[in-house]
């Protein structure tokens, strides 16, 4: 960047080149980074999302001791996954209250599923009887790789695209002198400049954030982005494994003897591990070649307890229970990833600071929508014929609709078909999907044949009656209304609901601004439609 | 044909900084192993640091004043990369 400044004063202007840069890097991922900050953003309740969409697994009131519950678990996958090489199973926090587990496939060949998952009730151990859904894991998982494409497609696009972000960022901020004393800046109700102070303010606001937060996803994803320093440094598999037990917990299963041995009891090396930690700090549990004669434990520290993600363990010979290893530290370079992979996901934060991350993270998600209209704004003046606008604009400003408006509609429609959708059908968990992708790809034709002016606002009013009436929806439909979740402080439900009507309300002022705002025809006279307070999408016209 | 001559240079700069930014970013990850640290931490930190030289080697490429001097600029920074990515390279070095 410093070479970029000594050549200022030549060509035809740093600046000008960077806003260029800023605006096409901008723009090309823009819709998608749209959607990954969206669904990012509402990642950091992924945990309550989930309890919401689960409403037949009652409210977790006290903490279950996580040894008996590690013991139950184990005791259920020596029924369902005897055979299994690797079991893994994480334990219940203050925000979940139903075990997650997976385990590999018994003798499984080639073309086969390489793992199964379950999930489990803490208080029998038994599979949960709630409905089939993904809840807020489909949220957390498309943020990174989205959803019919194969895994890794989806994370190398992912990663495309957090590039151009950072991009965009450092462009943006090079492009922009005065960022400081712009800051205090807002230009009300002066059309494109508006729009220009509301996207900076977002961006300003935000900046360490968004900086953060973009590097810090790359760094999520960053053995598989650049493979090249392990691939030219580490030649033998043994060299690999100590890579490895840098940056993850997760125990890799040896050849088994192919003795049996009983396993010993794991609440007994649980507690150890609470001993350690504490008492509700324990994570997960892992457990390779289980009732062969090489069984190992490895009971891992959660993440709520510490700002950073890299390895902290204790491992167990499996057969006569005694600590073979206490794993509580990595190399520098590790551990400076394992912080910053712990500064994405922000799951050390206690409720405040969840509500910060969110907070900050819909700014970084304005932040792109404002930019993605604004470049309609600034456009729509120079059009010969504002009805006739060229296929390029015509393009971007539908993609914009769909993108923005038809996202919150999707999100939604996911939430209605979480409660609509009837318990008994196969697959029931895509189904829910499916319906999330078809109303997207429903508003995405609708924003191709109305007027765009239209669109914006029948799309905004559409989105703001369905989040508006998924509180109804769940009373409707489910044991667990508004009013009770009130009266029994069952906060995650009744927060949710309450935070659909916020959303609600948010898309109303949208839609009413939209609504309220004469394009104008000359870039003469001051509107009060500009009157910019929230993210504000809104000020689209035909 | 004039379309080609009128937006070379811009395709030149794009193809300079997605792939040739790229291959920079790699190249510095490789390079960081000449590092001294223990392999684990030097392929890390290399890793890390990749994605900043990755944006620093976009934000050159378009603020320059030519596509030309985008290349070779990236070239320029390659070099001592390179040397250094040599001697960690599997039978690069004589040791």
């Amino acid at each position: 960047m410093r070479s970029a400044r000594d050549s200022k004063a030549k060509g035809r202007g740093i600046r000008q080149s960077m806003s260029d840069l800023h605006t096409w890097a901008g723009l090309l991922a823009g819709w998608i980074l749209y959607a990954m900050f969206l669904t990012g953003t509402v990642s950091y309740f992924k945990d309550e999302t989930s309890q919401w969409m689960r409403p037949e697994q009652a409210q977790q009131r006290d903490m279950p001791d996580a040894a008996l519950v590690a013991q139950r678990v184990v005791e259920t996958l020596g029924k369902i996954a005897a055979g299994s090489t690797q079991w893994s199973f994480a334990l219940p926090d203050e925000r979940t209250s139903v075990i997650d587990s997976f385990w590999r496939t018994p003798g499984a060949s080639k073309g086969k599923r390489a793992f199964e998952s379950a999930r489990f009730d803490p208080v029998t151990g038994e599979r949960t009887t709630a409905r089939e859904t993904l809840g807020g894991e489909f949220f957390y998982r498309f943020h990174f790789q989205f959803y019919y494409m194969p895994v890794l497609w989806g994370r190398w696009l992912a990663g495309l695209c957090a590039m151009f972000m950072l991009v965009a960022i450092v462009s943006g901020v090079i492009t922009h002198k005065k960022i400081f004393v712009d800051f205090f800046t807002f230009r009300w109700g002066k059309g494109q400049r508006s729009w220009l102070d509301a996207h900076n303010a977002l961006s300003v606001f935000g900046l360490p954030f968004h900086a953060m937060i973009t590097y810090t996803g790359l760094v999520t994803l960053m053995a598989m982005y650049m493979p090249w320093g392990a691939q030219t440094a580490f030649r033998t598999p043994a060299e690999r494994a100590a890579m490895t037990s840098q940056l993850s917990a997760f125990i890799q299963p040896r050849e088994s003897s192919g003795q049996n041995a009983p396993l010993a009891p794991v609440d007994a090396m649980v507690r150890e591990a609470q001993a350690r930690w504490g008492r509700d700090k324990v994570g997960r549990v892992t457990i390779t070649n289980p009732g062969d004669s090489t069984a190992r434990v490895a009971v891992s520290r959660g993440e709520a307890s510490r700002v950073s993600m890299s390895p902290q363990y204790m491992l167990f010979d499996g057969v006569t229970g005694k600590l073979i290893e206490v794993k509580d530290s990595v190399g520098g370079a590790a551990e400076t990833r394992g912080v910053l992979y712990a500064l994405h996901l922000g799951r050390f934060s206690d409720m405040q600071l969840r509500w910060l991350y969110f907070i900050v993270s819909l700014a970084g998600t304005a932040m792109v929508g404002t930019g993605l209209v604004m470049w309609t704004v600034k456009r729509r003046q120079k059009l010969a014929d504002p009805a006739r606008p060229y296929v390029g604009f015509w393009l971007v400003e539908r993609l914009n609709i769909a993108s923005i408006a038809g996202l919150s509609i999707a999100m939604t429609s996911f939430l209605w078909g979480n409660r609509l959708l009837p318990l008994g059908i196969a697959a029931r968990d895509d189904a829910e999907v499916n319906v999330f992708f078809a109303m997207w790809g429903a508003t995405l034709l609708y924003a191709f044949v109305r007027p765009a002016r239209r669109a914006w606002i029948e799309l905004l009013w559409l989105a703001t009656a369905m989040l508006a009436f998924v509180p109804a929806l769940n009373a409707l439909t489910t044991n667990r209304p508004l009013w009770r979740s009130i009266a029994q402080g069952d906060w995650v439900f009744a927060g949710f609901d309450l935070m659909m009507w916020a959303f609600a309300l948010l898309h109303a002022a949208l839609a009413i601004r939209v609504t309220r705002h004469r394009p104008r025809t000359k870039p003469v006279g001051k509107r009060i439609a500009a009157r910019a307070v929230m993210p504000e999408r809104e000020k689209e016209s035909a | 044909m004039s379309a080609l001559v009128r937006h070379g240079p811009l395709v030149s700069r794009i193809v300079a900084a997605i792939f040739g930014g790229y291959a920079l970013a790699a190249l510095a990850s490789v390079a960081a192993l000449a590092l001294p640290m223990s392999k684990p931490q030097a392929v890390l930190t290399g890793m890390l640091v990749s994605f900043v030289v990755y944006v620093c080697a976009v934000i050159w490429v378009f603020a320059v004043r030519s596509a030309r001097r985008a290349w070779s600029g990236l070239a320029f920074i390659a070099v001592p990369l390179l040397m250094a990515a040599w001697t960690v390279w599997p039978g690069g070095h004589v040791s």
